[in-house]
């Protein structure tokens, strides 16, 4: 099977997600990435020098500078006769780009999967990952959304494949950019750090919470994280969100700090290589995930580890 | 259809799914979670969804809201609850269970196309299946614009302006009108319903449409090999100090 990727990417360079996508594509069958943007040869650059991609498709136009979900589905439709797949990584952009190909050719798309039991076979996480679902499908062609948690990257080579224009660019004119307020940090992204601190309510206030969670990610090099509880009660911003309902993450070490550990946020974490969890409470749900488990409070806890690592 | 809609509908997706607070059973013969005598409720996306749409009307920008879900007949409980929380009307399109998210958006752009309402608005995801693609596939099938993860909506008589959360931050859209709009949690808090609303709700009107009436096919494509379990972790060690917690971290090289 010949599989088309949909590259995540800033213009510059390639995001982590198009590693997660293309490893799990490579399973499905041969690998060319669609790099589409405006101004974005750099990002086409790097994708041609990943393991595993056979070719490079760049569609370099104004139209698709913001990369709009209606314009980038068009382009991909257009495409779609040479493939017999269209893979995305579970993003907001693929999450807007996928469903609308599939409807178009009138196939299901297979959301958010896990793993690759064999060309047509997935795994995937319903319920908040309380049931795992194995799907097949036999339709003409193949739509499926990658976890990014659950590949890991191949890594890129030494030569390049590779790269081909394919702007046929058409600005539908059904939506349009008109502001963004793209959150910089300097700390690494939550869906592909190795070490995550959350923060849960016990945390109360955006203040508190980044006095006392900061410190601690600074040291260890961590992505902070949030439960829906800290995030509704305006501690920190959405995006920081891990759950069922936000950011899906298997980091190499999580934090749970303060949080209760309720099914839809474990669905976020519980795939993490070592749970480590700070509850005041001994029967908080949490501890029946945690691999360390240490009860107290979490405002003495935290200036302690600190101490002891020598902060 | 006019420039400016004489009668600006707004029409909401609403989903009967298991309460969120409910721990599905997955039945041990791997065909299924098992639904039978637990809690339903509207998916607590659509609750968001309708709020922002009876807030839309309750502003002036638009006439009427009417709530369509697709599904069994015992899904009209949700749209009686959409009814109550200030919906106008509602429609079921009555369907077998096995419908995927292709086939409720073809059931909804069927019954849609003859509404023409000037924005429709659904949940980003449905918490039982979780696959975030049903307004999206809705959006493509009426050629319309889509914003999703909406943290804010804002109407002009003939665009929509759109807050929606990203991955890292938040982008705002403006589409021409009519659009689909997917509804993150940072929308609103949907308003509890009162016991004389719920009185209201029960003369409200409810169409019901056959799917089979609906030129449109709502076969299952995919096929379920089996539902499992996932791998259960268990629970590890308690560590009595802070230190040990140090020392831990120590061990695991990250520190
Ligand atoms: C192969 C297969 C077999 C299935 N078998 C069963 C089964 O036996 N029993 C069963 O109950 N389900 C079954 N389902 C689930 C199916 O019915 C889901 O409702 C459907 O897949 C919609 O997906 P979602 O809820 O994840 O949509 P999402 O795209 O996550 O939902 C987003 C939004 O779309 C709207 N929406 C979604 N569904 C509806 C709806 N029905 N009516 C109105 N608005 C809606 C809501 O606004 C919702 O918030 C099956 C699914 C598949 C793929
Ligand atoms: C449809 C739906 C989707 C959802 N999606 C998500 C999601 O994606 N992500 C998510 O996280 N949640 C989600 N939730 C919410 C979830 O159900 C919980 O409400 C939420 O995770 C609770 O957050 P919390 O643990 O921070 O708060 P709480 O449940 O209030 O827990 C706070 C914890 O802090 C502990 N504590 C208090 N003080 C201290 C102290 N001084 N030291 C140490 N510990 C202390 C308490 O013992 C308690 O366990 C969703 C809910 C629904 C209904």
């Amino acid at each position: 099977m010949k599989t088309l990727v949909l590259a995540e990417h800033n213009g510059s360079a390639v995001e982590s997600a198009t590693y997660a996508a293309i490893a799990a594509a490579a399973l499905i069958g041969g690998v060319e990435v669609l790099v589409a943007g405006f101004g974005c040869g750099a990002a086409a650059d790097e994708a041609a020098r990943l393991e595993g991609v056979d070719r490079v498709l760049l569609a370099d136009a104004p139209a698709y500078r913001d990369q709009l979900a209606e314009n980038v589905s068009a382009l991909v439709l257009s495409l779609m006769p040479q493939f017999d797949a269209f893979i995305a990584p579970t993003t907001s952009r693929g999450k807007g780009v996928a469903p609308r190909v599939a409807a178009i050719l009138d196939v299901m798309q297979i959301s958010d999967i896990v793993a690759v039991d064999a060309p047509r076979v997935f795994r995937r996480p319903i319920y908040a990952g309380n049931a795992i679902q194995t799907v097949t499908s036999d339709e003409a062609k193949l739509v499926v959304t990658v976890r990014i948690s659950a590949f890991r990257s191949l890594g890129v080579r030494d030569g390049a494949c590779e790269i081909v224009s394919v702007s046929q660019a058409e600005e539908l004119g059904l939506s349009e950019l008109i502001g963004s307020d793209i959150v910089k940090s300097d700390r690494p992204e939550l869906a592909s750090a190795k070490i995550i601190v959350s923060g849960g309510r016990a945390l109360r206030d955006a203040e508190t919470f980044a006095r006392t969670l900061t410190p601690l990610a600074d040291r260890l090099g961590a992505a902070i994280g949030a439960s829906r509880a800290a995030v509704d009660a305006g501690y920190i911003s959405n995006e920081y969100q891990v759950g069922q309902t936000g950011k899906i993450v298997a980091p190499e070490v999580y934090f749970a700090i303060g949080i209760s550990g309720a099914i839809q946020h474990l669905a976020g974490m519980k795939e993490s290589r070592v749970i480590i969890a700070i509850n005041s409470d001994p029967d908080a749900p949490i501890f029946q995930v945690a691999d360390y488990a240490l009860v107290g409070d979490l405002f003495e806890a935290i200036p302690e580890i600190l101490e002891h690592l020598g902060a | 259809m006019s420039e400016v809609p004489v009668q600006s509908r707004i029409v909401v997706l609403v989903k009967q799914v298991l309460d969120a607070n409910v721990r599905p059973r997955v039945r041990p013969d791997g065909s299924g979670v098992d639904l039978a005598n637990l809690k339903l409720s509207m998916n607590p996306f659509d609750e968001i969804a309708l709020e922002a749409a009876v807030k839309l009307k309750e502003q002036g920008e638009a006439q009427e809201v009417i709530a369509i879900t697709v599904g069994r007949g015992k899904a009209q409980d949700t749209l009686r609850a959409a009814l109550a929380m200030g919906a106008d009307r509602g429609i079921l399109v009555e369907c077998e269970p096995e419908l995927e998210p292709l086939a409720v958006a073809k059931a909804a752009w069927s019954v849609i196309t003859d509404l023409e309402p000037v924005l429709v608005i659904a949940g980003k995801q449905a918490i039982d299946d979780d696959c975030h693609q049903t307004g999206q596939m809705l959006a493509a099938l009426l050629g319309w614009g889509q914003a999703l993860c909406a943290s804010r909506i804002a109407l002009s008589h003939d665009h929509a302006e759109v807050d929606c959360e990203v991955d890292n931050g938040r982008e705002t859209l403006r589409l021409p009108l009519p659009a689909v709009v997917t509804t993150d949690l940072r929308l609103n808090t949907p308003r509890s319903i009162s016991l004389p609303n719920l009185m209201k709700a029960k003369s409200k009107p409810i169409d019901i449409v056959a799917s089979s009436a609906l030129e449109i096919d709502v076969r299952p494509r995919l096929k379920i090999v089996e539902v499992r379990e996932p791998r259960v972790r268990s629970a590890g060690v308690k560590v009595e100090t802070a230190a040990e917690i140090a020392k831990v971290l120590k061990e695991l090289t990250v520190a």
